[in-house]
């Protein structure tokens, strides 16, 4: 597969899992509005701004404006209808690689979110947009899997995604810590607490499966160790990171490339790291740091992935 | 066949076509008007349905109908007969269908507006081309002809230039080429195959002729939609096109793989080939991806590429993999920064010296614009003399150039009369013609004609042959060409077909899809 195509498959479904992300964010955001306080209020921009990786502000803005900046502002490249709109960009540079039903999926997604009349809905309704959104990239990844061949070209698109992920749920979590390693240990939630740790699962889709692992008990412990450690849902850390290694070494045998390479050991260690992590550990000791080190690891794995198979030093590999 | 007009070859050519009867082919046009409008009367009486609307004009030729006796040449008449028993409803239903075909396979050019792109299909007519197999010797061979005399033409000018030499043509009209490359002199192709695709224009003038109107020896395009019209035919008119014994052009695909094959390096038994592209935004981007996936060769784009001493290398996900041969689809000024325009991004750094040092084959090879400017056009009789030693066996349109001042005087008397084109420019762009100008257009013209005449040539208006198409529930004729793909490898290749291309508008002469034209299929028969 050609360089170019593995970057543009590779941001393509970055991208939208972004924009699938914040759309939820954004939503659950706004719904906790709703029944907040103005003290508690702020605590809630604050959280959505760290969660979505941006410096939180000093004064605290109307939600429905943050919220609308967030959705469209086409100036921020991580508005969701930007990210949308990236997305699109790089299926548009390789039309003819992705499968017809993949593109239009995401055409239509995008015709939706840049449609004439879009803000006066997301006015009226911000909720429907929030579905729309999401709806449009689960129809999307269903597409992939179901239309095109699981080969290289797949499990780049898979590694994209599930890089953006583990990224933003490590992001989600650090913004949390504070509130989640002041409860002493076994505590349930508290009235203070109980709405943001509701949020903090909503956000990620979680809540429901949450539910049905530990009951609706909320325990920070319990919490901590389903959203970074658990090896079965699709939206825990740890779920992402064993795919992503998986994948690489998939990648790396269909190029022939050898697995002692430094993505490889990256991919690894950071596996292992997460594998046999327990979440006692990482409560007693520090966990906003070691989300930070996880987060860390996942950029190397970024930046070792374009340098082996896309931006690669050309005199390294002459010989083929 | 009795209707059938066989080909002379023609007479001995002289240097350049006499001024006199310029005149006389300029005036057809004008005289068409008057004869087109009683003639069609009288015969619209004999003409049954669908074909009410059937006029027939003198000032064009035919392509169905024999206009003396009125009655269909030999090749039509099965399509004759079975469009007189097909009700238009049914007609208008395959047309629906072969649309929608169209859409589906997204075969379709992009619309610009204010609120983005629109898609559009390129405008199909259901109604097939059809040409004998005796129309189609006398086409291969002539294309064939050119083809041979073009490379050697090439061939020496960036070598001994002999010609110059003999002064068969005149030396300062290839210097003064703006697609002459001085820095491909000396450069040795495989094969010494400069042109490997040529599509060449071909119209027929009154008396049924095959005309040569202009070469595309840089990156002709329009192959796919020659090959997707054949498949879209087969799919909504099955019954009609098995009436018919008609030859295949579906290999053209493999054809154009085995000659790009040839062009390799002769140390690389193996080949890797690619298409090269300018990208996505490209009005041909379609075909480069149609042509790579019907070869099973990879798309590039110049940043996929990369030159290493003087070796062509792309960028994939597994290693620097050597590419052997490139099926450009990028002009000359863009193809490498290094030798051309420095400000391209859509080229390879360094590819003109990879080529010069044997280590990639270029399809078409560079420079090779030189041979289609149009004032050399009116050259090729000569040249195919010089090198071949035969008369061409297809005629040009006569041309003037405006370089010679005696001729320069005549264009500049019977403006209203000519089709003024500058000599560089292709698809319709910096042409005036004459008959439907404007006083204000000729004299603006007449100043550049006078400023700059090496830029300009001039030919009388031509009249296309015309062929029946579907339009409104009815059949009536409107203006086409042909222009057939030749390749050429290790040897000549014709795949029996090519675009033809319709005039939609009633009365109009311009084929080109940004003016209202379209394509249908071409058919070639096996008798």
């Amino acid at each position: 597969m050609l360089s170019r195509v593995a970057d543009s498959l590779y941001w393509m479904s970055r991208q939208l899992e972004r924009a699938e992300h914040s759309a939820r964010l954004v939503d659950v955001y706004l719904n906790s509005m709703l029944d907040q306080g103005p003290q508690t209020g702020a605590l809630h921009q604050q959280l959505l701004l760290s969660s979505l990786g941006m410096k939180p502000k000093e004064e605290r803005e109307n939600s429905y404006d943050l919220a609308r900046k967030l959705t469209f502002d086409l100036e921020n490249a991580n508005s969701i209808v930007s990210c949308i709109s990236t997305s699109r960009e790089n299926a548009n540079q390789i039309r003819e690689q992705i499968s017809t039903e993949m593109y239009e999926q995401l055409n239509r997604l995008y015709l939706k979110v840049r449609a004439p009349g879009v803000i006066d809905e997301w006015n009226a309704q911000p909720s429907e947009f929030f579905t729309d959104v999401k709806e449009g990239v689960h129809l999307f990844t269903g597409v992939t899997l179901d239309t095109f061949s699981h080969g290289e070209q797949f499990l780049f698109i898979r590694v994209g995604k599930n890089l953006e992920r583990a990224g933003a749920m490590l992001l989600l979590l650090r913004a949390h810590a504070k509130s989640l390693v002041t409860t002493d240990e076994g505590d349930s939630a508290t009235a203070g607490n109980y709405l943001e740790w509701v949020g903090l699962l909503r956000s990620c889709s979680c809540f429901e499966a949450y539910c049905r692992e530990y009951t609706a008990d909320l325990r920070a412990n319990r919490i901590v160790e389903f959203l970074l450690l658990d090896e079965e849902m699709p939206r825990s850390v740890r779920f992402c990171i064993d795919n992503i290694q998986r994948d690489l070494n998939a990648i790396a045998a269909v190029t022939g490339r050898t697995r002692d390479s430094a993505l490889a050991r990256a991919a690894g260690k950071l596996r292992a790291q997460v594998d046999y992590a327990s979440v006692d550990d990482i409560m007693n000791d520090d966990l906003s740091e070691f989300l930070t080190g996880v987060r860390t690891c996942c950029g190397q794995i970024h930046s070792s992935l374009f340098s082996t198979y896309v931006r690669y030093n050309v005199g390294a590999t002459m010989a083929v | 066949m009795s209707d059938f007009k066989p080909i002379e070859p023609l007479p001995p050519l002289q240097p350049l076509p006499p001024l006199a009867s310029g005149q006389s082919q300029g005036q057809s046009q004008s005289q068409s008007g008057n004869g087109s409008q009683s003639q069609s009367q009288s015969q619209t009486k004999s003409l049954p349905e669908p074909f009410t609307r059937y006029d027939l004009d003198p000032a064009f030729y035919d392509e169905m109908l024999d206009a003396q006796a009125v009655a269909p040449r030999s090749a039509y008449e099965t399509l004759f007969s079975r469009l007189q028993n097909m009700p238009a409803s049914e007609l208008n239903a395959f047309q629906t269908a072969a649309n929608a075909s169209f859409l589906n396979q997204g075969i379709t050019f992009t619309v610009y507006g204010k609120e983005g792109g629109t898609e559009r299909i390129f405008p199909y007519d259901l109604l097939p081309r059809i040409i004998t197999s005796k129309e189609w010797d006398v086409i291969s061979r002539g294309l064939e002809q050119r083809v041979r005399a073009l490379n050697a033409f090439l061939k020496d000018i960036y070598g001994e230039a002999r010609i110059l030499t003999d002064r068969a043509i005149p030396r300062e009209l290839i210097y003064t080429c703006k697609h002459y490359r001085r820095e491909l002199r000396g450069l040795k192709p495989p094969r010494d195959v400069w042109v490997s695709l040529c599509g060449t224009d071909l119209i027929r003038t009154p008396d049924g002729t095959w005309t040569v109107l202009e070469d595309n020896l840089r990156v002709p395009s329009g192959v796919s939609y020659m090959l997707t019209s054949r498949s879209v035919m087969k799919q909504v008119l099955p019954s009609l096109f098995q009436d018919y014994a008609v030859r295949p052009i579906d290999h053209y695909a493999q054809v154009l793989l085995s000659t790009l094959r040839a062009l390799a390096p002769a140390h690389r038994p193996d080949p890797t080939i690619v298409v090269l592209t300018p990208g996505v935004y490209n009005s041909a981007y379609f075909e480069h991806t149609f042509l790579a996936r019907q070869m099973g060769v990879q798309l590039v784009e110049g940043r996929d590429l990369l030159v290493h001493d003087n070796v062509v290398y792309m960028r994939t996900t597994a290693g620097l993999e050597r590419v052997d041969v490139i099926y450009r689809r990028v002009d000359d000024d863009f193809i490498d920064p290094l030798s051309f325009r420095p400000d391209s991004s859509l080229g390879v750094p360094g590819l003109l010296n990879a080529y010069r040092a044997g280590n990639v084959g270029l399809a078409n090879s560079l420079g090779t614009g030189v041979a289609d400017d149009k004032a050399v056009y009116a050259y090729v009789p000569q040249i195919i003399r010089y090198y071949l030693g035969e008369d061409a066996i297809l005629p040009n349109v006569e041309t003037f150039l405006c370089a010679d001042p005696p001729q320069l005087d005549h264009v500049l008397k019977n403006l209203d009369k000519l089709v003024v084109k500058a000599v560089g420019e292709a698809g319709g762009y910096g042409m005036l013609i004459g008959p439907h100008s404007t006083q204000e257009q000729r004299d603006d013209f007449a100043e550049k004609l006078k400023a700059d005449p090496r830029n300009y040539i001039a030919q009388p208006t031509i009249s296309l042959s015309r062929g029946p198409c579907f339009i409104d529930n009815q059949v009536e004729p409107r203006c086409i060409d042909l222009r057939p793909f030749v390749l050429f490898g290790d040897r000549v290749n014709i795949v029996p077909g090519g675009l033809t291309r319709v005039a939609f508008k009633k009365g109009s002469l311009v084929v080109n899809s940004s003016q209202g034209g379209g394509s249908k299929d071409t058919w070639v028969l096996y008798e």
